[in-house]
């Protein structure tokens, strides 16, 4: 039961992470389909930053700080492909950032082949136990539980989303420029400016997010698969959460479940004993995904400008 | 994503407009790919402490990198008895078929991210009709068809009655397609479909060779190119005769006329008592039918079977159709060429000297391309305005743009 | 001297293929009400798009206090103290009037938005100058009327002193426009300048101090609205004498075609309906006329009687037959036309040629396709045909994209389809929105011709003029209920303004 709960909060966090992201990018009107490439490149940085933390020898917390950080970077710097196109170029956002996940996961490839130096995509991180630093100091234990970092991040992340959101000058700007940015440009907002801020920001959390559904959970990763469509469900978990902070935390557990059932079922005697193949509970998230999302689909309310290239000549 | 302009003379120049940002895009995609070369070679030869010079190392990338990239099929060492062009024509039959499943959705405004859980729907359907069924060949193809169609028509159903993005349900029915065919076919290993000696299903020449699409060989010189037990299939004409049909009904027939109404305006349609949720599900159908076909002509070679523990990701051929659409300016018989160059470059890849370069690195400039595409209308737009001068279209062009929000924003997708 | 707080001279701003201003002059005086007049299309929105910084003229200075500035967008028009109340207003329709006030120019303490400040002061505003508002009630959930003070208020809020008002009156009832111009002469006395653009010259009469006038994007002079006719002003305006009054025969009304009993439609926006239990008739040979204002059911009850959507309850009845669940198709095959509202929605496909729009509602006949296959020939023929006949002008005949052609074809073009089909009742709405004079009595014409021959015509106008000159019978209709029936003969506009407002009912 533990590891259930552990599972659970473990995918909470990545689901939860990444669907702020994608909020704050569909927030202010740029649809970001492209997470799952942004998570996969986050997720390669933050563990060639953790072997690299490990080879230097630098302090356990120096090297988890600076691992998240670089995670969090490479997000942030792979995000502006998206903006560029969809905010200064208008381009398709659904076909820039489909471009973009399928070129992530080949560079992904790239760049773990390289390291190896190999023909596998596989990258360790786990080598031995005398490592200073591998994917087992993401995580510590309260009581019998095992949580992680990120799960700290996450909920950070989750309350200053709200404040950001509700309280202050930008995630009202922000809002505004999702909504109508006819309107927000009228008041003098700068459009372009306010919808990079949410793309980098989707990155920023896109990329952690990344590193936080491959490296604490497990001691080496094939790039091939690239983030097994993660990023996929997150826009799931933020349009169940109707793009608001608060519904997207609950939105995120309730897909989070479904996704560690795949990794404890065979612990759970019922389970077993109904002899399914993994796939079949690999498979469980999205098909959760799609009756939730027929269910609740008329009643949903999008953005009203996102997926809409603002162009300062038309008004 | 082609605007369709109507002169004969404007769509002559658009035509050109649109080739000439395809190219463009092809040309900076390689030029990303080149540059990428020459860093990884670099690496490595730094790595390995070798001294070298500036032209010795572009040497090496052209040599070991470019040169075979970009022979694709045609490259000398891997085109023994025509092996290489064969495997060429092998995979690019079936992505002139995703390429055109991506396409025929674009006519209707529909994104048709699916098409790599279609293809893969597809294949299982192909290898259940040929393996169990043993079936004809042709038999088998159609069933893949249906298979693939079946798969299409869940984003078309859930757009139309349920309102749910078209993008979001394909991406997620891909994953359900991926893991729901690896379970069955594979079944814990008692799968009647799987052999369990080589972890992939049966090879079709062992259980029914009846269900391999027929051959066909060239002559050159006075003998045959390809050698006689590695003659490439025909499936490459059938995805030729597919793209013409489609063309066909795109242009010249009253279901493409309401198919491209729904896809530029969809409640112009509707107005028009055009139906247009029968639209969008039928597009969504017939674009599954493509890519599952798609499959159907790759996997009915005999030359591949699926290896269902090992396909934990999603097909390339699916997503690659995409570039394949786009390139194209959904053109369908421009798949035909864009499919052929993206086979090209990427089987091309992997003759790289894979020591320096992976084969990704072909994926990287498709995915470049892609990339480059979603804007190509700004290139295709520079290029008109070069082609037709300075002269106007319509003195009489209405300049108050539509309402906030209004009508085009997303019709770019069409 | 006089004493100008903004002068723009000698403005010029292109579009690609069109001057919208060429060579334009404005001067406003300090503590005026001052119009601008001109058609739709004349350039009057380009202008103030230019002073409020929207789009930066090719030539031309502007000058505030005499001193020559630089608008480059509406951060400097703010700075500048100008305010602008945008034809389409510009609203966050989820946000909250006080939201929306404040967007742009929000109080702070620390890193939180000050509401309460901002509050506080939005309430003195709309006390001090009678604009009761809500600051709490979301956009989406209040009346166009209301939704126009948040706009006026957005300005007062960042203290401005010159305030655009863009065709304010359009979506407003008779008494709603009686109390703006209150408004507006409040401000005036306030010392506030004022510039009020429209098309229409009663408004200008009441309220305006001087007026300058705009054809085709060229300046054409500056008048003082007390001594000058409304006619001169007109005249100035179209170029020619414009015959305001269609000219019509007695209307001999025969047989009902078309029949409505109870028509109840819900709402897309709210929980309650948008059109409750509408019943009427329209005969052959007359024009019934749809008034209200916008937003009060017309649409809606339209998409029911068309097909486009389904009533919750009630019954269609055309020509005998019940077609309340009929499809879109088969109701067009009975002899139904459709001129919708919106052109650019509904009435084209923006990126097919002409004559591919102008066979959009027959493609499927015998005429031009068989097998499946279209039959360009015919298509081509056709279309040529509706082209000389009604005089639709384009760059290309019919191989012209829809989308590069100027509204006024682009409405005859439907026009020409719908009336082509020879229907036996004509629905159309809001025929002449945003068209110039030429078109607009061009497409009347074609009405009456229709009524004349005996058709069944259903009008929806939120024009009073339009509805005044063209029907035979007036339905008034008011949050989603016909509140009344009228003559034309026997009413007058203020009367059916008070119906439209819902200040009564029949």
């Amino acid at each position: 039961m533990w590891l259930l709960i552990k599972y659970t909060l473990l995918y909470s966090a990545v689901l939860t992470l990444v669907a702020l992201g994608g909020m704050f990018s569909e927030r202010s009107g740029i649809i970001n389909i492209a997470l799952e490439g942004i998570m996969t490149i986050g997720g390669l940085i933050g563990i060639v930053m953790v072997n690299i933390m490990n080879a230097t020898g630098a302090p356990v917390f120096v090297g988890v700080a600076v691992a998240i950080i670089a995670s969090g970077l490479a997000g942030l710097i792979y995000s502006t492909l998206l903006a560029f196109s969809a905010i200064n170029l208008k381009a398709d956002q659904t076909i820039g950032g489909t471009a973009l996940n399928l070129l992530a996961t080949a560079i992904a490839m790239v760049v773990a082949k390289r390291i190896n130096g190999t023909d596998s995509p596989k990258l360790i991180y786990n080598q031995n136990s005398n490592d200073v630093l591998n994917n087992l100091h993401f995580n510590f234990k309260v009581g019998p539980l095992q949580l992680n970092w990120f799960i700290i991040i996450c909920i950070a992340a989750i309350a200053l989303s709200w404040f950001i959101l509700y309280r202050t000058r930008f995630g009202m700007r922000l809002m505004a420029c999702g909504e109508h940015p006819q309107a927000a440009d009228s008041v003098g907002i700068n459009v372009y400016k306010m919808r990079w801020a949410g793309v980098m920001i989707s990155g920023v959390l896109g990329g952690i997010g990344g590193m936080a559904y491959i490296v604490p959970a497990v001691g080496d990763w094939n790039f091939e698969v690239g983030v097994m469509g993660m990023g996929f469900l997150a826009l799931a978990v933020m349009i169940f959460g109707q793009w608001k902070p608060l519904n997207i935390a609950a939105a995120a557990v309730f897909f989070a479940f479904f996704r560690a059932l795949a990794n404890i079922f065979d612990s759970f005697a019922f389970l077993k004993a109904l002899d399914l193949q993994k796939e079949v509970y690999n498979m469980m998230p999205f098909i959760a995904s799609m009756v939730v999302l027929a269910l609740t689909s008329k009643k949903s309310r999008a953005p009203k400008a996102e997926g809409i290239p603002y162009d300062k000549g038309q008004r | 994503m082609k605007k369709r302009l109507a002169s004969p003379l404007a769509n002559t120049k658009s035509g050109l407009a649109s080739l000439s940002s395809s190219i463009l895009c092809i040309l900076i995609g390689l030029v990303v790919g080149f540059i990428l070369l020459v860093v990884l070679a670099w690496i490595t030869m730094i790595q390995e402490g070798q001294s070298f010079t500036f032209s010795e190392l572009i040497n090496t990338v052209i040599d070991n990198g470019l040169t075979p990239m970009l022979h694709g099929g045609f490259y000398e060492k891997s085109n023994a008895m025509g092996m290489g062009v064969r495997t060429e024509l092998l995979k690019t039959a079936p992505l002139i078929l995703t390429g055109l499943s991506v396409a025929f959705a674009f006519k209707t405004g529909l994104f048709n991210i699916g098409a790599a859980g279609q293809y893969t729907v597809g294949a299982f359907g192909a290898l259940l009709c040929a393996i169990i069924f043993q079936w004809p060949w042709w038999a088998c193809l159609i069933a893949s068809a249906l298979f693939g169609a079946l798969w299409g028509a869940f984003p078309g159903i859930f757009k139309a009655f349920l309102n749910v993005n078209e993008v979001i349900t394909a991406i997620m029915f891909n994953w359900i397609g991926l893991y729901a065919v690896n379970t069955i076919m594979y079944d814990k290993g008692s799968s009647p479909m799987f052999n369990a000696l080589k972890s992939k299903t049966y090879e079709l020449s062992q259980k029914s060779p009846d269900s391999i699409i027929p051959t066909f060989n060239v002559e050159v010189g006075g003998k045959d190119y390809f050698s006689p037990m590695r003659e490439p299939s025909i499936a490459i004409f059938i995805a030729i005769a597919v793209a013409i049909v489609i063309w066909v009904i795109i242009k010249k027939t009253t279901f493409g006329y309401e198919l491209k109404a729904c896809g530029h305006n969809k409640d112009a349609a509707k107005y028009a008592g055009i139906n247009d949720k029968k639209n969008i599900i039928l597009s969504m159908v017939i674009a599954g039918a493509l890519a599952g076909l798609g499959a159907g002509l790759y996997y009915l070679t005999g030359t591949k079977e699926w290896e269902p523990m090992q396909s934990t990701a999603l097909p390339a051929d699916g997503f690659n159709g995409i570039s394949v659409a786009l390139l194209a300016s959904s053109n369908p018989l421009g798949t035909i060429f864009s499919a052929l160059f993206i086979s090209h470059i990427t089987l091309g890849g992997t003759f790289m000297e894979a020591k320096l370069f992976p084969q990704e690195v072909a994926d990287i400039v498709s995915g470049v391309v892609i990339y480059l595409c979603a804007f190509s209308m700004l290139f295709k737009g520079a290029v008109m305005k070069l082609l037709s001068g300075k002269q106007k279209e319509n003195v009489n062009a209405e300049v108050t743009v539509a309402a906030p929000g209004a009508d085009d924003g997303k019709e770019d997708e069409a | 001297m006089a004493d100008y707080v903004i002068e723009m001279l000698n403005i010029t701003k292109e579009f690609p293929g069109i001057k919208a201003n060429d060579d334009v002059t404005l001067q406003l005086r300090r503590g005026e009400i001052h119009a601008l007049l001109g058609e739709n299309g004349a350039g009057k929105s380009t202008l103030m798009s230019v002073l409020f910084g929207l789009y930066q003229p090719e030539a031309g200075k502007i000058l505030k206090d005499g001193q020559e500035v630089k608008i480059r967008n509406p951060n400097d028009a703010t700075a500048l103290h100008i305010g602008m109340v945008h034809q389409h207003f510009k609203l966050v329709e989820c946000f909250t009037v006080l939201d929306n006030i404040i967007l742009g120019a929000e109080p702070m303490s620390g890193p939180v938005v000050d509401r309460a400040l901002a509050r506080k002061k939005v309430v003195e505003l709309s006390e001090r100058y009678g604009l009761h508002i809500d600051p709490d009630a979301k956009i989406e959930d209040i009346s166009v009327g209301m939704q126009q003070r948040v706009e006026i208020l957005k300005m007062l809020y960042r203290e401005n002193e010159i305030l655009i008002f863009d065709e304010p009156t359009a979506v407003l009832t008779p008494q709603e426009i009686d109390e703006l111009m209150d408004i507006m002469r409040g401000f005036k006395a306030e010392g506030k300048s004022i510039l009020f653009i429209t098309h229409k010259l009663a408004e200008i009469k009441a309220v305006a101090d001087r007026c300058s006038v705009l054809r085709k994007g060229k300046y054409m002079g500056t008048v003082d609205v007390a001594d000058t006719s409304v006619e001169k002003m007109s005249q100035l305006m179209v170029g020619r004498d414009v015959q305001l009054v269609a000219q019509k025969k007695e209307c001999k009304p025969g047989d009902v075609v078309l029949e409505v009993e109870g028509i109840t439609v819900a709402s897309r926006v709210h929980k309650n309906n948008a059109v409750k239990d509408v019943s009427f008739n329209v005969r052959q040979g007359e024009i019934v006329c749809l008034a209200g204002i916008e937003g009060n059911g017309q649409t809606e009850f339209v998409y029911a009687l068309t097909g486009l959507v389904k009533p919750v309850s009630g019954k269609v009845t055309m020509l005998g037959n019940d077609i309340t669940k009929a499809k879109i198709r088969d109701r067009s095959k009975m002899g139904m036309s459709h001129i919708p509202e919106d052109r650019h929605k509904h009435g084209l496909v923006l990126d097919y040629s002409l004559e591919q729009n102008l066979v959009l509602q027959r493609y499927w006949e015998k005429e031009f396709q068989t097998a499946g296959f279209i039959k360009n020939g015919a298509v081509r023929d056709y279309a040529n045909k509706l082209i000389k006949q009604y005089d639709v002008r384009s760059g290309q005949g019919p191989i012209t994209t829809a989308r590069s052609m100027s509204g006024g074809n682009q409405q005859k073009a439907i026009v020409a389809r719908e009336i082509d089909k020879e229907p036996e009742l004509l629905v159309a709405v809001q025929p002449t929105r945003g068209l110039d004079v030429g078109a607009i009595e061009y497409i009347h014409a074609q009405l009456i011709a229709q009524r004349d021959a005996g058709k069944a015509v259903l009008l929806v106008s939120l024009e009073l003029d339009e509805v005044m000159n063209l029907s035979d019978r007036i339905l008034v209709m008011y949050e989603g209920e016909i509140v009344g029936e009228f003559d034309p003969k026997t009413t007058d506009v203020q009367t059916l303004g008070l119906y439209m407002a819902g200040a009564k009912r029949m």
